[in-house]
């Protein structure tokens, strides 16, 4: 889609503007199975194509985050977030 | 038709959460709606009539809020059995009506394109039409209906006349009610869902015109309010303010109640009844459901703070803003609120245990909730701390009492923290809990009737738990305490010839080391009841009656237990599984007797440890 670099919306900063590249659970160490998180984080909303901005995060770690996914806005952990990859916005 | 079609005929909501679906199963229905359970599990079944213009009667159910029919905790597993008709007992629905929130559809729209899936007629309501017109959202009704398949119809839950659309389509679609499809839904998989989201936001973009903002009054609150350290602050606050009303607003009110009760046991104290027919209405029913009603306005103060944070859309903001911080011991972001209510009473917390997905992470929740201070052990404390901590400031400005009552709290506290991380050590084996992922709706004005009706039901609720659980409790506790009947002639307190107090010097040799009597043990029996119901029976065993019953024990006790013994029964109550209502929920919660004895057992176990570790050293100390 773009030649951004990809990176995990994990790694991102409060502040980050950009669009879902891919979902990548394979290895994700989450709190479960890895079919049974993509398919929680597709039902939240967090589908390829789909624009995010990470708006706030918490005090210890930095985490967990609140991430706008489209028009609505998710509460996660990075842990979780790293299972989604993402290309920053040109104009962010 | 389904199988109970002489009935009126099921129509189902289903919406994601936070979609104002109860607010508009409210609006529909009024407050002709009914509370149960679902049978064998604890899922809250709310079921309400409504007569649409047509003049036909229909059962509307509240299910429970949900993205998929993918169930993942108790409360969707319902809402995909009830949607599939998988539910003994209960028929398919005649009707799904898939509410939306309007300014944010499209989490509902995937949800409305799987429900087409389940083979009965679909509507689709969008909700909340109001605040997404106000924000610029424009919706092309038709176009959506034409896209999706589904008839659409807009609703505004809050305002008179909000539903008529919705009850008109209901109207039109039940007068042909097609046999039922077979239902061609399948667990979806990944690429499942993937493809439904991608198509929903292809039906979105065709029919929808909004921008993309945030709305902008939930964007500026949550500069704040998630702000790392100024969120947290204003938590703690809202807490600080939240306790204070629960204690201090419910007291005039526990006040009036207290004397109501008092007042009823005085009128039977001079009725021309037989003795033990008088004890068993005064000591056993009427202290012994009194005790318990006492405790409403505390519970319908800390649920309308619930409901209204609730409502607001600053729950889901509270568990963010505490995830972290519970994390570090085990438990789950959401599982704030439920140990906040267990301060109240466990019975509340652990019912609103409900709201974690996953079963450890509830399990856990349930397990250390009974040990957060609850309401009922504050007489105890009172009368203890009134009758052996001096009434003196430290460093010049901290009442002792004060701070004693506070170490009692803290306890509870640290010692919830501690067994949540030992069970996830030793129990679930450091496996890594559920992940928190939690939408964080848009700030809302609550609506007065919304939280009216949510109080109404969570008051109705808990009398009707007082009035059989409880009860029946009660009545086995009053028999343990006035059978056998004293001997003619006998001079101590009835209670000291009954099965409790045989059992009470039975215990005598196991809870010598703690430095408790036969009277304490005693007191301790009809304590299981309510945990506050044993200052009243010390009352009785120190043979006390009439005036200021508390303060004449605390004299009574001053006199007789050792510095050693009042602190250990202090630590004791921190810990002690000493409520069997509690015990009750645990056990209908978890749906297993296995967890209800684990719970006892374990804070039995607490307890003696501490109430032994207590008197050795302050004895050793030179307080026995």
């Amino acid at each position: 889609m773009t030649s951004r670099p990809t990176i995990a919306l994990g790694n991102a900063r409060v502040g980050f503007r950009g669009r879902i590249h891919a979902l990548c659970v394979k290895g994700a160490s989450a709190g479960l199975p890895e079919p049974e998180l993509e398919r929680r984080l597709i039902e939240l909303g967090f589908v390829e194509g789909a624009s995010v901005e990470l708006l706030h995060q918490g005090l210890f770690g930095s985490d967990p985050i609140a991430v706008r996914v489209a028009h609505t806005t998710i509460a996660l952990r990075r842990r979780e977030a790293m299972a989604i990859l993402v290309n920053a916005e040109a104009s962010a | 038709m389904n199988v109970a079609s002489n009935l009126a005929p099921v129509v189902a909501l289903v919406g994601n959460p936070n979609c104002g679906k109860t607010a508009l199963f409210n609006a529909l229905t009024g407050g002709r709606q009914k509370v149960a359970n679902y049978p064998g599990v604890t899922v809250e079944k709310k079921v309400g009539r409504v007569v649409t213009p047509a003049g036909r009667a229909v059962r509307i159910v509240d299910l429970p809020g949900t993205y998929s029919l993918r169930a993942r905790s108790p409360d969707e597993e319902i809402t995909r059995d009830v949607v599939l008709g998988k539910l003994a007992g209960e028929g398919a629905p005649d009707l799904i009506v898939c509410v939306g929130d309007a300014s944010n559809l499209r989490l509902a729209l995937r949800l409305a394109l799987e429900l087409k899936k389940v083979g009965r007629p679909v509507v689709l309501a969008l909700n909340m039409m109001d605040i997404a017109r106000k924000r610029g959202i424009e919706i092309d009704t038709e176009r959506l209906t034409r896209e999706l398949g589904v008839p659409v119809v807009q609703s505004v839950a809050v305002r008179r006349g909000g539903t008529d659309a919705l009850l008109g389509e209901i109207d039109r679609l039940l007068k042909n009610l097609p046999a039922t499809s077979a239902a061609d839904w399948r667990v979806p998989d990944a690429s499942a869902l993937r493809g439904g989201q991608h198509e929903a936001d292809r039906v979105l973009r065709a029919a929808v015109k909004s921008s993309d903002e945030r709305d902008r009054g939930t964007a500026a609150a949550d500069a704040v309010l998630l702000h790392p350290v100024a969120g947290l602050l204003i938590l703690l606050a809202i807490l600080f303010v939240m306790f204070q009303a629960v204690f201090a607003w419910a007291r005039p009110l526990m006040e009036v109640i207290q004397q109501g009760f008092a007042w009823l046991g005085a009128g039977v104290e001079v009725s021309p009844l037989p003795d033990l027919l008088k004890s068993f209405l005064k000591d056993g029913l009427i202290s012994g459901v009194g005790s318990v009603v006492v405790f409403l306005p505390q519970i319908v103060i800390l649920f309308f703070f619930i409901l209204l944070l609730e409502d607001l859309g600053y729950m889901a903001r509270a568990a963010f803003l505490m995830d972290r911080i519970m994390g570090g011991a085990g438990l789950h972001g959401r599982a704030f609120i439920p140990l906040l209510s267990s301060f109240a009473c466990a019975i509340p917390g652990i019912m609103a245990t409900r709201v974690i997905d996953d079963r450890r992470d509830r399990l856990t929740t349930i397990l250390v909730a009974p040990l957060m201070t609850c309401s009922a052990r504050i007489p105890v404390y009172t009368l203890i701390i009134g009758a052996f901590i001096p009434d003196r400031d430290v460093w010049g400005f901290i009442g002792l009492q004060g701070l004693v009552m506070f170490g009692l709290y803290a306890a509870g506290i640290a010692a919830a923290l501690a067994v949540s991380f030992a069970i996830k050590r030793l129990v679930w084996h450091g496996a890594p809990g559920e992940p928190f992922m939690l939408e964080l709706p848009d700030y809302k004005l609550p609506r007065l009737r919304s939280l009216a009706i949510g109080l109404w039901t969570r008051a109705t609720i808990f009398l009707k738990r007082a009035g059989t659980t409880i009860l029946a409790m009660m009545v086995l506790i009053w028999v343990l305490a006035s059978f056998p009947q004293p001997p003619e002639g006998a001079t101590g307190p009835a209670i000291s010839y009954s099965l409790a107090a045989m059992i009470g010097s039975a215990l005598q040799p196991i809870t010598e080391p703690l430095g408790f009597n036969w009277q304490i043990n005693v007191a301790l029996i009809p304590g299981m009841a309510a945990r506050e119901v044993a200052v009243g029976a010390l009352g009785t065993i120190y043979a006390i009656d009439g005036g200021d019953v508390a303060d004449k024990i605390g004299q009574a006790i001053a006199g007789q237990w050792s510095l050693a013994t009042a602190l250990a029964l202090l630590a004791w109550y921190v810990f002690a599984p000493q409520c069997a209502s509690t015990l009750a929920v645990i056990r209908r919660e978890t749906g297993s007797w296995k967890w209800m004895w684990v719970t006892f057992a374990y804070m039995l176990g607490l307890a003696y440890v501490a109430a032994l570790a207590t008197y050795q050293i302050a004895r050793a100390l030179g307080g026995g």
